[in-house]
């Protein structure tokens, strides 16, 4: 087996990387030094995947069918479960499902092959009866309730339907009551088989362990799991770049008002990573910590220290957004097009741009200190073509003239929506 | 890798652990003082405001712009809350100089800079400046309100407000909203001094710098601090009895989908043994892991819940039992969380229930190690208990818990409240009506 290193010197890290024979990639880093072991077993399928192409055929799912076949994979035919045989070596397994992604994984400081047999062993072993996806649906019932009651969720879900007029990336990712109703066995069955293919997933183990070891553990344990064509999922027509609607209110059991401002983005083709970090750049320049907006916003009461940015790419597209608690979100979005029109004027100030840059050397070696953040975010990077350990080498290259730009036109007043719930 | 404290000032203790396998380094001050009711958000104030400005960047954006500076150190205030032990501070997590341009001097920078903040706040005539004391008290006033926009975490708040309403406990870290409008710029400034001069103060360090550069970049940088007699006397009041007979009931209502159970035990004898790993492994048998008997039961086979766990606070000696239910659901949810709690007093425990149980304590042990955020948890709470356990020898008192001391731990417990944070009429025809509309038009079928 050809395992090929590559090796970050900036930041200290290096993984590993091998592809098996059925085409599934596997990286791993090995960290002697370390009592913990992380395994992620990932798959590129999410909430956002319900109509997808396969074979010709085109298919169409409930919402929330991504999610219920996460709930379900940890039944063995065998009439175990997963999570008591993982704990009876004190790991600690759990999975999630994303728009984008359903992600299977354990931390563990014993027996780290035993579970990475497992974990390997239950993603790719179905076993649904009728009867136990019944017994589910009150389960996930009640976690859909819980989300319901979650009002940052509602501001959040409001945001992307502002943004997206057909992108099923605005669809609760656990679907409704409604539509989780109508899934059986069979259903899953068919979603398992189309989607947990090994071209359509990743291992990624970080830990005190050999790369050749994981390999060889895989190799053994996935002998009989053949290649197969991957999926093609389809999220309708395009949305083009200005958002469906740009306002929407509601109540919620709150104690002030929250707000997400934001846009689109329009992923680059031939340079995602160098995008999101100008993106990310651009935004800490203008709105974060030391930003004079952030200041005199905080400073007027407009904002507390609820206000945070994000920059977030799914499936195959992307956001930009703002969010915080506010008693008057209206004067906040007033506040973020003044400041734009400010950068349109005068720039971004060259000393203010090289500190930011200078700061993220400490936010990047922080954020690769966190195993289960390097090993999800190594299985994000995969599924879109990129490596967050290329991130502070790419930001080096960045000019204030790329965020100056990135700013004019994703903050353009024309391509902001603004969520917002009340009490 | 062990850790070494000493006291390298008079009531300063430096825990000191040497560790090259991070890429970061982490610092914090830690001030401790008794929790009371009438001072808690006095003293929660104080970090906020020390954080607004120091006499050499005397607001935020100057501040921030040292931080960025500094290669993104992040210095944090921090309040928290030990049994009634509140503790106030800052936090620091900086990059090691080993990843830096030679002559970056991050480790001397990042602690003058913690001190100052500490130290030399931005000031007028001695005193905190009122408009920033104002606008904190503004912010706490609103994080301390925002507690409802969580709904699982209100629940919580407000059994343990019930449960211990006679317990400077239940004023929360960072005290009670109606407690921050009096709060007088002159008044704070005397706290805060009075703080500095008679509180203990942990330091802990975790990284790859020496301890004597430790040491003495600590001794420089704070010589400056005040101090008087140190005010040892604190601790916190264990309540070992549930308050009456009978579990006290209290039920409020929100416009909600779903009901929120919480029950909350006192633990009883189990808080007079010194080594109270028994209660950490009795959590994990009754619902503090995906095998414990409450998520085996309630949740896989009688699918009543998604979530349900119980959590220990082993510094005020109580346990509390959280889950979302049906409202429906109530009275079936309360008797079989009662129920799997008389099967472990019974002693009812599988030998698999009891190893996993325990493996997974020890796993969660031992992976303190690993993270320097909860390494400083860690030992902040041993300084506190006065032990000075490493967490692989917490994990070793761990394997020797027995199911007889689970069954005791659980004898032992007293259930003193329940809490139910139910729908309210209205809230509730809501939810019924609007799951049904509310599918998206491509999501049907």
């Amino acid at each position: 087996m050809n395992i090929r290193s590559y090796e970050y010197k900036n930041i200290g890290e290096t993984y590993k990387s091998a592809v098996l024979s059925n085409g599934l990639e596997i990286r791993v880093l090995e960290k002697p030094e370390f009592r913990t072991y992380f395994a992620a077993f990932a798959v590129n399928y999410g909430g956002a995947d319900m109509v997808f192409r396969m074979d010709g055929m085109e298919y169409s799912t409930p919402a929330g069918i991504a999610h219920f076949l996460e709930h379900k994979m940890f039944d063995m035919p065998d009439g175990t479960d997963v999570f008591s045989a993982m704990s009876a070596t004190g790991a600690d397994p759990n999975a999630f499902t994303s728009s984008e992604m359903t992600c299977y994984y354990f931390s563990s400081t014993e027996q780290f092959e035993k579970n990475l047999r497992l974990l390997l062993a239950f993603v790719t072993t179905p076993f649904f009866t009728d009867d136990t996806v019944e017994k589910e649906k009150p389960i996930i019932s009640q976690e859909i309730m819980m989300g319901l009651d979650n009002p940052g969720r509602t501001l959040y879900y409001n945001f992307l339907k502002l943004l997206y007029r057909n992108h099923p990336v605005k669809v609760e990712v656990a679907g409704t009551v409604e539509s989780i109703s109508g899934i059986t066995a069979d259903t899953l069955y068919k979603c398992h088989q189309t989607f947990y293919c090994p071209g359509n997933m990743i291992l990624c183990v970080e830990g005190n362990i050999k790369a050749e070891d994981v390999v060889a553990i895989a190799e053994e344990t996935l002998s009989g799991w053949e290649s197969a064509s991957v999926p093609e999922p389809d999220y309708g027509e395009g949305d083009g770049v200005l958002p469906y609607e740009t306002s929407i209110s509601a109540a919620a059991e709150i104690s002030a008002p929250q707000f997400i401002i934001g846009s689109k983005i329009l992923p680059s083709e031939s340079d995602r990573t160098r995008q999101q970090l100008t993106a990310k750049l651009a935004v800490l320049c203008v709105f974060g910590p030391s930003s004079a907006f952030y200041n005199r916003l905080y400073s007027s009461g407009l904002i507390n220290r609820s206000f945070s940015w994000d920059v977030d790419y799914v499936c195959d597209t992307a956001m930009v957004s703002l969010s915080g608690e506010s008693p008057d979100p209206d004067a906040v979005l007033n506040e973020v097009c003044a400041e734009i029109d400010r950068v349109k004027a005068l720039g971004i100030e060259s000393g203010l741009f090289r500190r930011i840059k200078k700061a993220s050397i400490g936010g990047a070696l922080r954020s690769f200190e966190d195993f289960e953040t390097v090993c999800i975010g190594l299985a994000e990077g995969h599924f879109h073509g990129s490596c967050p350990f290329d991130g502070p080498e790419i930001l080096e290259k960045i000019g204030v003239e790329e965020c100056v730009a990135f700013l004019t036109e994703y903050f353009a007043p024309e391509r902001l929506a603004m969520s917002v719930i009340h009490p | 890798m062990g850790l070494v404290r000493r006291e390298i000032m008079p009531g300063i203790w430096l825990n000191y652990l040497y560790t090259a396998k991070f890429k970061t380094s982490y610092m914090s001050f830690t001030l401790l003082t008794q929790l009371k009711r009438e001072t808690a958000a006095l003293n929660a104030l104080i970090p906020s405001v020390l954080y607004r400005g120091t006499l050499r960047y005397p607001d935020m954006e100057k501040l921030n712009a040292r931080m960025e500076e500094l290669y993104g150190a992040v210095i944090a205030p921090s309040v928290r809350q030990l049994g009634e032990i509140q503790c106030i501070g800052l936090s620091a997590s900086f990059p090691e100089e080993a990843f830096l341009p030679s002559g970056a001097d991050e480790f001397s920078n990042v602690v003058s800079l913690l001190s100052d903040i500490l130290l030399r706040p931005a000031t007028k005539g001695g005193l905190f400046l009122p408009q920033y004391v104002e606008s904190e008290k503004e912010k706490l006033t609103q994080m301390l309100l925002s507690v409802i926009n969580n709904k699982r975490g209100y629940a919580i708040t407000r059994c343990r407000e019930e449960m211990c309403c006679f317990e400077d406990y239940s004023a929360g870290r960072y005290g009670k909203a109606e407690d921050v409008e009096d709060i007088h710029y002159k008044k704070l400034t005397k706290q805060y001094r009075m703080l500095l001069e008679t509180c203990p103060m942990e330091i802990f360090y975790c990284g790859r710098e020496s301890e004597k550069r430790t040491v003495s970049a600590l001794k420089e940088y704070l010589s400056a601090m005040p101090r008087a007699e140190i005010n040892y006397d604190i601790g916190t009041e264990i309540r070992l009895n549930a308050l009456e007979e009978k579990p006290r009931f209290c039920r409020e209502e929100m416009s909600l989908s779903q009901a929120r159970l919480v029950m909350g035990w006192r633990l009883g004898d189990s808080m007079e043994l010194e080594d109270r790993s028994r209660v950490t492994v009795f959590n994990a048998v009754f619902g503090g892991s995906v095998t414990s008997k409450l998520f085996m039961n309630l949740r896989e086979k009688m699918g009543l819940c998604y979530d349900i766990s119980s959590a220990p606070d082993l510094r005020k000696g109580i346990m509390y039992v959280s889950s979302g239910i049906s409202a429906d659901n109530f009275e079936t949810a309360e008797n079989e969380i009662f129920s799997q709690l008389d099967a472990i007093k019974r002693g009812e425990i599988t030998e698999e229930e009891l190893e996993s149980a325990k493996a997974v304590c020890i796993a969660d042990t031992l992976a303190i190690s690993d993270s320097q955020s909860a390494l400083e948890s860690f030992y902040l709470v041993r300084a506190v208990e006065g032990t000075d356990y490493s967490p692989e020898e917490s994990a070793e008192l761990l394997k020797d818990v027995t199911a007889g001391d689970v069954s005791e731990a659980a004898r032992a417990t007293e259930c003193d409240m329940i809490y139910l944070l139910a729908p309210s009429e209205v809230g509730d025809e809501n939810a019924e009506e609007e799951q049904p509309t509310e599918t998206d038009p491509e999501v049907s079928d």
